[in-house]
């Protein structure tokens, strides 16, 4: 049994090794996703910078770095949510794109196995990018960082990733369903999410209906949560109510979508969908 | 709840047997994607039984369009029949699946790699799959690659930087790397210049011969065939029209070439693809 998992968990080694292969590979458009999450946080910092200007209010320097924070916190976070999300609704459209799908698929490794790998690749990722992205605003700006608590940090992001890695094999299902139109259905879905998550703001100021829709969203929790950690430092057991909601979606979200990829895996076979030529 | 389902897989085969591969009454239809073709559907492979021995190079040859491939996907477990029953080594390829996995490996008509990723990477990607270490994967890689007479300085350099014959050479080689004990080859020589063809040919051979390994091939090359395969199938519209060795294939049909054979059987030239459907990509 043991010896079982381990071969399991080796296995799944293999595909972030490949990812990290991919990435040296493709180091140029790493650098280039790099270089736009600086710049999309950086310009969002900034506007909060430049509130007492835009508004023409006297705001004094805690208020400021209040505000600065408030903002980054959700671009940052957003970023490292929206890489997992991306990474993992993208797994059949990308090996479509570079043609080994079928050699993934014939291959003797249990498709939890191969998700497992892919999740894994997902959230390293999102770590080493978001890490890069907030060291080097910390160089470009002032951000009062004095009454972060990381450790909650932390914890608020693992937990969203397991929500988000539910959200997204839920989503790569979409590509495997609909070769083309699939993806797109896939990002409208993040689109989405982004809006109603209160990402950029209280989720207060939404429509109602949107509301609704961030009562359900993963999104919404983890950013609240992570701004109460990193705004106002607040204690992981203090954070009870945005985690659980959390959890819960990724308990029901990961069975479901891998449920639902085993599904559309099948149906694939069926009716010839994974790939046709040759 | 996946790794309960490998229980069965130590066991060993159901039934030691010399039958590498048996089909039975194999279906798959596709729905027709052209417009006016909404609701008709395309036997792509209609009722196919075969077997293949342990140890066999057995070479399906048919048109364009007449089937080969999707029985190929069928066989590696990349679509699932409508009806029939296949198994492989004695396991089904519906009930046992995982198993079938592990015993078989395929190399399709376009060499697929990732393509920014060094032939040897992409080899020891796939060893890992199947379970072979990097290292012995390394090992292996380079010394299939060198017989294939890909040099070791391209080993490490992007895949797509490799020619097209260079990159077919590489897809075999991963193949082989993970020791299967049914190999399917899809159009293997396809696009390659004729030197390339008959190194492929020959390391084929080769392969058969010291390591125990049975092969099904499909091809739409005369020659190919008569020059690889113990025996042949030909493939007519999703039907296996005849099967045989080429003596007997020749001897029935009361012909000489091969061609004449081919020709007899289904009524018309194996450049001639068979046209079910709309026409699409190679
Ligand atoms: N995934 C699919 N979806 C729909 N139709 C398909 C699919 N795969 C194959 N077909 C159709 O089934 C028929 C048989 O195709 P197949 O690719 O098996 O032929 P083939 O003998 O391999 O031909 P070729 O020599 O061109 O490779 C063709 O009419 C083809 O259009
Ligand atoms: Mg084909």
């Amino acid at each position: 049994m043991i010896a079982r998992l381990s071969g399991q968990i080796g296995l799944a080694y293999a595909f972030v090794d490949r990812e990290v292969a991919l990435s040296k590979r493709y180091w140029a458009w790493e650098l280039v996703w790099i270089v736009y999450g600086i710049v999309t946080s950086l310009s969002v910092a900034l506007i909060g910078r430049a509130a007492p200007v835009i508004s023409g209010q006297v705001m004094d320097e805690a208020t400021l770095d209040r505000f600065v924070l408030y903002l980054l916190v959700g671009s940052i976070a957003w970023r490292f949510l929206g890489i997992v999300f991306e990474n993992v609704t993208e797994v059949i459209a990308w090996e479509r794109w570079e043609g080994t799908i079928e050699y993934t698929f014939m291959a003797p490794v249990h498709r939890i196995t191969h998700l497992l790998g892919m999740c894994v690749s997902s959230v390293i990722r999102a770590s080493v990018f978001s890490t890069i992205i907030l060291a080097t605003i910390l160089l470009f700006l002032h951000v009062d960082l004095s009454q972060a608590n990381a450790l909650s940090a932390l914890v608020l992001l693992a937990v969203g990733s397991l929500a988000f890695i539910g959200l997204s094999m839920g989503a790569a299902v979409f590509p495997m369903l609909w070769t083309e139109k699939g993806l797109q259905m896939a990002y409208i879905v993040q689109a989405v999410v982004l809006l109603v998550s209160g990402v950029y703001y209280p989720v207060d100021v939404l429509p109602g209906w949107m509301q609704a829709l961030a009562v359900i969203s993963p999104a919404t929790y983890v950013i609240h949560g992570l701004r109460a950690a990193l705004v106002d430092g607040a204690e992981i057991s203090a954070l009870w109510s945005d985690v659980w909601p959390a959890l819960l979606i990724g308990a029901i979200s990961i069975p479901l979508g891998l449920r639902a990829f085993l599904f559309a895996e099948r149906y694939a076979k069926r009716t010839g969908r994974l790939k046709r030529s040759g | 709840m996946a790794l309960v389902i490998e229980r069965t897989i130590d066991q060993g085969p159901p039934a030691a047997s010399d039958l590498a591969l048996v089909a039975k009454n194999v279906v798959k239809a596709f729905h027709a994607s052209g417009k006016d073709e909404k609701n008709k559907r395309i036997r792509a492979v209609d009722g196919i039984s075969l077997s293949v021995l342990r140890g066999e190079i057995y070479g399906l040859l048919g048109a364009n369009g007449s089937g080969k491939s999707t029985l190929i996907r069928l066989f590696s477990t990349l679509l699932e029949a409508d009806s029939g029953q296949v198994t492989i080594f004695g396991y089904d390829i519906r009930d046992d699946e995982m198993a079938v996995k592990r015993l078989i490996n395929r190399v399709s008509v376009e060499a697929s790699f990732f393509k920014k990723l060094s032939a040897m990477e992409n080899l020891v990607y796939a060893g890992r799959l199947y379970g072979v270490a990097p290292a012995q994967s390394r090992l292996r890689g380079t010394k299939i690659l060198e017989r294939l007479g890909i040099d070791a300085k391209r080993h490490d350099e992007p895949l797509e930087k490799l020619s097209r014959g260079m990159q077919q050479k590489v897809a075999i080689a991963r193949a082989f790397l993970t020791a299967p004990t049914l190999l399917l080859l899809d159009e293997p020589t396809t696009g390659l210049d004729i030197r390339s063809k008959r190194e492929v040919q020959a390391f084929v051979r080769e392969l058969r011969a010291e390591h125990d390994a049975t092969i099904l091939l499909t091809t739409h090359d005369l020659e190919e065939a008569e020059r690889l395969s113990d025996r042949i199938g030909i493939v007519d519209r999703g039907k296996l029209v005849a099967e045989g060795t080429v003596a007997e294939l020749l001897t029935n049909a009361n012909v000489s070439t091969l061609e004449e054979a081919f020709m007899g059987l289904t009524g018309h030239k194996l450049e001639d693809a068979d046209e079910r459907s709309e026409p699409h990509a190679p």
